[in-house]
Order: structure tokens, then sequence, then C-alpha cells
């Protein structure tokens, strides 16, 4: 039997996609949230859009433990024939599954050490409705009603909930609700409710919002003024430019006119999406794009030209999992290298790492300022878990007191005052030259922008003292930028320890159950969070603070530790790494299995009796 | 590298309305081959542009890769310009546009640049009716690296090296036509009087307008055999209607002989006029043009002039209805939605 327990449990709902499953499921991660309680929920689809599996994990956890907790489950909704064997094996023992009934399974398919929660689901729907659209929709919604009963989910807030979602549509609100009283009912009648594992209702929400980052980001491109969109569809980012058209349409309609304060241009490739974003920004409007995986590759050449001709440009990249098409639905953080050093040359790029929606929001608004001060690309490391999932997450915030900064543009009476205009002087000795838009003065200011080496005067050149210079001028804005990025965000919770841990991006939903593991364990430990690249100094000082640092991260090949070892020039010894890269997002279970392996291999090393001796003749 | 040009003016100099003179309308000095086509294209757009009064620097240069694409540093000194990456220079002009619709976009591509590299760039921004000025400097040759085959060359025809165009050439009008220009035409280097009005015509239209300019290259393809060399085409050129472009400030007064001449009046109240040569020649039929195209093709002739135009059609900011002011130009106060409105928008994700 299992441990009986309120407010902590993991449930996975197995579906086929295009089914209509993701509402109801979306609806039962909600009634969690609004019955106060700490919850994360990650969808598992595959690169299809009919008939495929298709998996929705919810956890609950009052300490806020919302990475992935990974192992079995304890609650499957089995709806779906075709994984049914292998999502009966998932679930821990003492779990319990929930299926539809109508059909008795086979007594091979009968494990001895779960609870089977049979519902005629397609009876019930057969009887109910007419449509077989409907007879699929409520399915979905049956089941919901009768976790009703058996989780003691308040049903007045999955009504809330319902009404909600059909705002605006009353009809179809009174169906689905009388959809969950079937499988409340049914439930009520045939299983003692509730399950030993049940939630409870607490306070633990606060102000939070749950949505998921990819509409974080495409609401800050908004909030930070941007104008012009070029994006190629690509899974997962897709819904950033998506959900930035949509509210444009909401709020950037001139009310006069009803014309469009804004321009989205689906492009042909994604070669032509940046392209675009480069040209509007050469022109003075803010500008992005998104994309993800082979966008990138595709895009490493207008990085470089952007790079080198000091263009800003904002790139919000979705990673998911590569190389090539790789795993296009699910997650990694395995493009650091290829967007930290983008196209051919010498190049280095800013890169912001969210770790949650309100940051998503913050750092795409904080994108475009950065960008224009800097003229140069900056991206934003979003992943497909942090950009396609819905995440308990601080508000949005923002501060109508804070104003753009569009950097050092010249307007045409400055120009009249200027002496010399060369749009490659460093006037200011931090490495940022001035800029001039195309259009600003009748005979000040004009110049050739190009990717060729040029002079400070913007005429071609194939001097070498010229390019030299110019590069190491490009160096020297780099350095200037890094006093600009978020700093990296340090707990101060333990100091001196002898283990440091680094993160970034979406580990950070594994790291508060990390620690507290560790600390379980006797092994407290400090954090550092990473929130962009260039480094702050704070990064070198907190690595020679402790004697053992641990970098965790979603890749094979320890991306972020390379780059910390190549920028920081780090002892790589120092640097142990903990990756996760099965494309699902890490959890603590395996961080923390990861550091056990590592500190007893170390001690193995350490315990004079089991060193290889030389033999004494 | 870009010389110093003399900045001596003449006194007699004519002045546009602008009080500027054609000098003001200069580039740098080419660093193109004595004799390149792409030095008369220059020419004729700072004749153009100085013509037309209009002020340099509302005029963005936009080209990609190759000799052609660094011809715009030759012209329009006041303009800023954006030499760009190899093919993507529609894309770049593209975003340009979308952010400031005021400004002239006078773009300059090669056939590599175009017809190879940029050719899905190429069909995209036909399809998109950017308001544009599109111009191919096309010698079937890649000048820059030193003369290898384009896209564009005839088939059959052998390049200085002697190698021999195995496949069909692409021939970007037919195609801009395939696709919707609303402004297509094809124009010899060598023919100044041909060239003015037509990329004159090409700034007033509204609208995508697409230039491909037969310019001989002086080093790499002017040898016999060749059928992109200045005696070749001079010999095989044909055109079907000498156009004049008419600006808004000028009154029309001579009559018009029914039948020989065509009035095709312009987004800005401008009026294309056209001499017919042939009697067939009509520019509101696309799908009669590349029919023209292709049977001047087989018989040996290069057709230029205009070859279609459609005055009526929209261009892309009236497609996406963008407003009436350059984004590039929207203040915060517009852009930005504010505290209050991201405290709903909070509120709806709870």
């Amino acid at each position: 039997m299992i441990k009986p327990s309120i407010n902590d449990f993991v449930i996975k709902f197995a579906n086929t996609n295009g089914t209509g499953s993701a509402s109801a499921n979306n609806m039962f991660a909600k009634a969690m949230m609004r019955m106060g309680l700490p919850v994360s929920a990650k969808n598992i689809f595959p690169s299809n859009i009919q008939g495929a599996p298709t998996w929705y994990e919810v956890r609950v956890n009052e300490h806020n433990f919302l990475g992935r907790r990974g192992g079995k489950v304890d609650i499957m909704v089995a709806m779906n024939a075709q994984s049914f064997i292998a999502d009966l094996d998932d679930i821990g023992d003492g779990g319990f599954l929930l299926y539809d009934s109508s059909k008795q399974i086979p007594a091979s398919l009968i494990r001895e050490n779960i609870n089977y929660l049979g519902i005629p689901i397609s009876t019930i729907c057969l009887k109910e409705y007419q449509q077989p659209r409907l007879r699929q929709l409520f399915k979905n919604i049956i089941y919901v009603g009768a976790l009703a009963a058996l989780l003691k989910i308040e049903f007045g807030v999955l009504k809330t909930l319902v009404g909600d979602q059909f705002k605006g549509k009353q009809k179809l609100i009174t169906p689905n609700i009388y959809a969950l009283e079937l499988g409340y009912q049914y439930a009520m009648n045939h299983f003692s409710c509730p399950l030993p594992i049940h939630v409870e209702r607490r306070d633990l929400i606060g102000n939070q919002i749950m949505v998921d980052g990819n509409t974080a980001c495409g609401l800050g491109a908004v909030f930070g003024g941007a104008t012009v969109v070029g994006w190629y569809p690509i899974t997962p980012s897709t819904s950033v430019i998506e959900k930035f058209a949509s509210y444009c349409e909401r709020l950037r309609i001139d009310p006069a006119t009803g014309k469009k304060n804004f321009a989205v241009v689906q492009a042909e490739d994604e070669l032509a999406a940046i392209g675009m974003a480069i040209g509007a920004s050469w022109n003075g409007a803010r500008s992005f794009t998104a994309t993800s995986g082979p966008g990138i590759s595709l895009m490493a050449e207008f990085l470089g030209l952007a790079y080198f001709a000091e263009i800003p440009v904002v790139l919000m990249n979705i990673q998911r999992a590569g190389p090539s098409t790789g795993m296009p639905t699910r997650t990694q953080q395995s493009d650091i290298l290829a967007c930290a050093y983008a196209s051919h040359g010498d190049t280095k790029h800013i890169l912001l790492f969210p770790d949650s929606p309100s940051e998503c929001f913050e750092f795409s608004a904080l994108a475009f300022d950065l960008s224009d001060r800097l003229q140069t690309p900056v991206i934003i490391m979003s992943d497909l878990d942090l950009g396609m999932n819905e995440h308990l997450s601080k508000p949005f915030t923002w501060n109508d007191k804070q104003k753009y900064d569009h950097g050092k543009v010249l307007s045409i009476r400055e120009l009249d005052t200027l002496e010399d205009f060369g749009r490659y002087q460093d006037v200011d000795g931090d490495g940022i030259c001035y800029r001039t838009l195309p259009g600003t003065h009748p005979n000040k200011g004009a110049f050739f922008t190009r990717g060729t080496s040029r002079d400070k005067n913007a005429v071609y050149t194939e001097k070498s003292e010229h390019y030299v210079e110019n590069m190491e001028r490009l160096e020297r804005k780099f350095a200037t930028a890094a006093e600009m990025m978020p700093k990296a965000e340090i707990s101060s919770g333990i100091q001196n320890t002898i283990m440091g841990l680094i993160y970034f991006g979406t580990s950070s939903q594994a790291i508060l159950e990390t620690r507290h593991r560790l600390k379980e364990q006797g092994l407290p430990v400090d954090l550092m969070r990473i929130k962009a690249f260039p480094f702050g100094s704070e990064v070198k000082q907190f690595i020679n603070n402790h004697q053992q640092i641990y970098v965790i991260e979603q890749n094979r090949d320890g991306q972020m530790r390379s780059l910390i070892v190549n920028e920081l020039e780090i002892d790589p010894a120092k640097l142990i790494p903990i990756l996760c890269f099965d494309g699902l997002a890490i959890t603590a279970k395996q961080i923390v299995d990861d550091i056990d392996r590592h500190i007893t291999k170390q001690q193995d090393i350490l315990n004079p009796d089991q060193l290889i001796k030389p033999e004494v003749g | 590298m870009s010389y110093n040009k003399s900045r001596f003016k003449h006194k007699h100099l004519p002045v546009n309305d602008l009080g500027l003179t054609y000098r003001d309308y200069e580039g740098a000095i080419s660093t193109l081959c004595a004799g390149c086509g792409h030095d008369s294209i220059s020419s004729a757009i700072i004749h153009a542009c100085a013509e037309m009064s209009i002020e340099p620097h509302k005029i963005a240069k936009m080209s990609g890769i190759g000799c052609s694409s660094k011809a715009p540093n030759y012209f329009l000194n006041n303009a800023h310009g954006f030499n760009t990456v190899h093919g993507r220079m529609p894309s770049v002009t593209t975003g340009a546009n979308m952010a400031n619709k005021d400004l002239t976009y006078l773009a300059m591509s090669g056939d590599g640049d175009s017809a190879s590299i940029g050719l899905g760039q190429f069909a995209h921004v036909v399809r998109r009716q950017l308001n544009m000025v599109y111009m191919v400097a096309n010698n079937g040759v890649y000048g820059l690296t030193k003369g290898q085959l384009a896209a564009t060359s005839d088939r059959g025809v052998k390049n200085k090296t002697g190698d021999i165009s195995l496949f069909n050439d692409i021939d970007l009008c037919v195609m801009a036509l395939q696709l919707g220009a609303s402004f297509v035409a094809r124009c010899f280097s060598g023919d100044k009087n041909q060239l003015v009005p037509i990329i004159k015509a090409a700034i007033a239209h509204q609208g995508f307008a697409f230039i491909d300019i037969i310019s001989p290259c002086v080093t790499f393809n002017n040898h016999p055999g060749s059928t992109r060399s200045y005696d070749y085409v001079q010999e095989h050129v044909t055109t079907g209607a000498v156009t004049d472009f008419v600006p808004v400030k000028e009154e029309i007064n001579h009559q018009v002989p029914e039948g020989k001449f065509e009035d095709v009046c312009l987004h800005d109240g401008s009026v294309l006029r056209i001499h017919k040569l042939t009697a067939d020649y009509d520019t509101s039929d696309r799908f009669k043009a590349i029919q023209d195209i292709e049977q001047h093709k087989a018989k040996g002739e290069i057709l230029t002039g205009l070859l279609h135009i459609d005055p009526t059609a929209q261009d892309f900011h009236e497609l996406n209805n963008t407003t009436d002011t350059p984004l590039n130009q929207m203040k915060q106060d517009i852009l930005c939605p504010g505290e209050r409105v991201l405290g709903s928008i909070n509120d709806s994700f709870r």
C-alpha cells in the first residue's frame, strides 16, 4: 500500500495527441494552483499532430520542489491504448491506475501491486453524447471530474475554471460542468473517496501566476517596444511570435485608424527571419526573431554581420535537443557554445539565461535596451521546458518610470553641432561608438554599413592596423557589456562551504530540492545561478571562494563549463560537470546521485588502501 | 578602397528643385574595372535621383555581395547604405522597409547574388510586394571571384576559361512576372536614354519594382562567344517601346497620337509616357510579357524596356495595414502598454 500523503504526489496523464486532452489536463494543473498548492506541469509531446502518444506530468509539492521528481508516478490516468503497457509499468508500487474500463483489460495486464480505478468512460460518453467529436472531448473532462472526487479537489474550483475558460461562450459552460459531474459522481459511487493520496487547500501561491515562458517572452517584447518581427515557424519557438502577434493585435492597434503599430513578417527561412530583424534594427526600430536548434545554425552568418557591423538585434533561442533535427519536442540547454561564439571569425555574443516566466518577460524587455546600448546581438537562451510548459512564477513586473534606452544614436541636432562624425570612433573609450540612422540628416552622418573591414569612418580598408584596432575595440565593448549584464544570483544561505553549485535556466527548478537533499546528507552547498554571458566578476569570485564546483547543465558536453573555463581561465579540474541530456527536464534526484557518485569516487581515490602501490622487491 | 573625390563644382551646373546639382548625388570614386557596366548604372541612378529632386538622405541603398553590391558606394554619398551578406539583401531590405516606410529603397544586386545564392530571398521579396526598386546588374558571370559562369548565363555559352554553361538560364524578369511583381523592366546599362526614365518610373512606382540591367563585365565576360558582351548585346537588343518619365509638376500639353502612345499614371501623380514601337506592345498583361520575353529569346534577341506595370497594385504595408507613422519613430507611450495593463494580464494567468 502506498504511503498516505497530503499535497505531495506525481500524476501523469497518458493521452493521444489531437484528442483535446491538453485543455482538460491544464484545467487539472490550474485547479491545484487555485487550491493554493505549488504545482508544476510538463507536457511530453511528440513531433506529430494527431494520433501519437503524449503525456502530461503534474507534480504537487508543498515545499515548492517543482522540478521533475523522476522515477515512477503515483497516479496514472491511462487514456491511450497504444502506450498502455508502458504506462502501467510507469506506476510506482501501491500507486493508482485510472483507466477506461469500457473494455475489460486482459489478465496479462493486471499488476498485483497497484490499484485499478476503472471508469467506463467511453460507455458513458456513448450514452450521453451524439456527436463523435463531443464523445471524444468530454472523455477528458470526465476523468478530471473523477479526479476531483478521488483527490478531494474542491468542485467549485473546477466550475470556476470552466467558467474562465469559456468566458463569452456561455453555451459551452453547462455541458462541461455536466461532464465533470458525470466523472465525479461515478467515482463517488464506485470508489472509496478520497484516496490516501489527496489534496488539501493551502495558501502557498501568494500572487504568483502560472504561464509559459514563450508567452512571457512575446509579452516582454511588446513591453520592450519591439515593432518589427521576422520569423520562421519552428518548434518550440513558434509560440513566442504567435503570442507577440496576438498581444499586438490587442494592444498595438492605432485607435484612430485601426492600423497596426507593428509588423510581423513570416519569412521564407531563418536566414531571412534574422535578416529582417537586422534590417529593421539598422533602421532604428526595435526588432527581433525567435528560433531554435537548426535556426541558430542558419542564422550564424547574419549574427556575425550584426556583431561586426554593430547592429542591435534580439534573438530568442528556445533550445531543444540537438544536434541536427535531434529531438525537436524535447528540452535541452545545448546551444550555449553555438550561440556564445556564433559565426565564423572571432565573434562573441551576449547571452541571457532566464529561469522562469517572470524572468523571460524581464529579460525579453531588457534585451532591447542592452542590444541598443551595445549595438550588438543579444540572445535570450530559453528552452523547450521553460518556453512551452506552464510554470508557477512571480508576476510580470513593469515600472512606468523606466524609459527605453536607445543608446548612442545621434539626432539631427547633435549631428549639426558635431565637427567630425565617424561611425566607428570610440569617443567615450568604452568601445561603444555613436551611430546614425538613415534619413536623419541631409548631409551629415551617412555611411556605408558593411561586414567588411573598415576604418573609424566606415570606409573600406584592408590595412592590418585598422582591422586590428577595430577588433580590439570590439573586445573592449564586450568588457563594457560584462558590467551591464544582470549579475549572477548567489545564495548566501550557507556561506564558506567547500562546495559550490553553478546552474542556470530551467535547472533552477530542481535546485531547491537538490539543496534540501544534500543538506539532509550533511553536505551544505552554496549556489550560484548564472544569468548572463559575458560573466560578471562575481562568477570568478564565487568559483575562487569554493574548493569544489559542480556545474549543472542540460547537455552532453558541459558547454557552460567550457565557456567558464575558456573565458575565465579556470582550471578545468575544479569544475565537475553534472549533466542531463535525455531531453527531459533535469531532476534533483539525478543531480544528487551524480554528486554522491563523484564524492564516493573521490574518497576511493583518497583512501590509501585502494591505491595501487608499486611492487617492492 | 575609396578615394576622396574633388569637391570642385562648376558654377553653372544646373540645380534641381532642392537647389542641388547632380554632384550632390555622387558617391566615392568607383574601384570597379574601367568600362564596367555597373558604373553606367550608378551614373543613371545619380541622374534619376537628381532630376527627380529626391533628398539624398531619404534614400537607403541596399546591396548583397559581389561587384554589383559594391556599386552603392559609388552613388549617393549622403544616403545611408547597407552592404549586407551574400544573397540576403531582400530580407534586410524587408526589415528596413518595415521599420521606415518613408525612405526610398534602392537595391543593387547581381546575378550570383539574386539568381543563385539569393534566389529564394529574391522570389519571396517579389511575393511580398515590398515597396522598393530592385536592380540586378546582370553580366552572366561571377566578377569578384574571376569569371565563373552565373545562373543567368545562356545555355551553351563559354566563359573566358572555356567552361560551357550546361544548364538552362534563369530569367529573373520571367520569375518576377510569374510571382506577381507590379513593375518589371529589362534594360541595357549602355543605353542611358532608356535606363534613366525607367529607374525614375521604378522609384515613383508604389510597390515592388524590378529592373534587370544587362551590364557587361569588361574583364571576364566581354569575349567573342559571350552573350553578355557589349558587342553582342548591342547587336541583339530590341525593345517594344520607348518609355519617358514625366514628373508630376510638368504639364502634359502635346497631343497623344492614338494607338502609338500610352500614358500610365503612377501613384504619386507622375506619368509614364510609353511610345510604342511595336503594335502589340502591352504593359498591362504580365502573361503576355512572359511570352514576349521567351519569343524574343528564341529568336536570339534580348527584349528590353518596360515589360509590365500595374500602377494599382497594393504594396506590403497596405496589405499589412501598417500605421502611417514609420514604426521606427513610434515613442514608448504608444508602444508600451504600461503597468496597469500588465496588472490585468497577470490576473489572466491566475
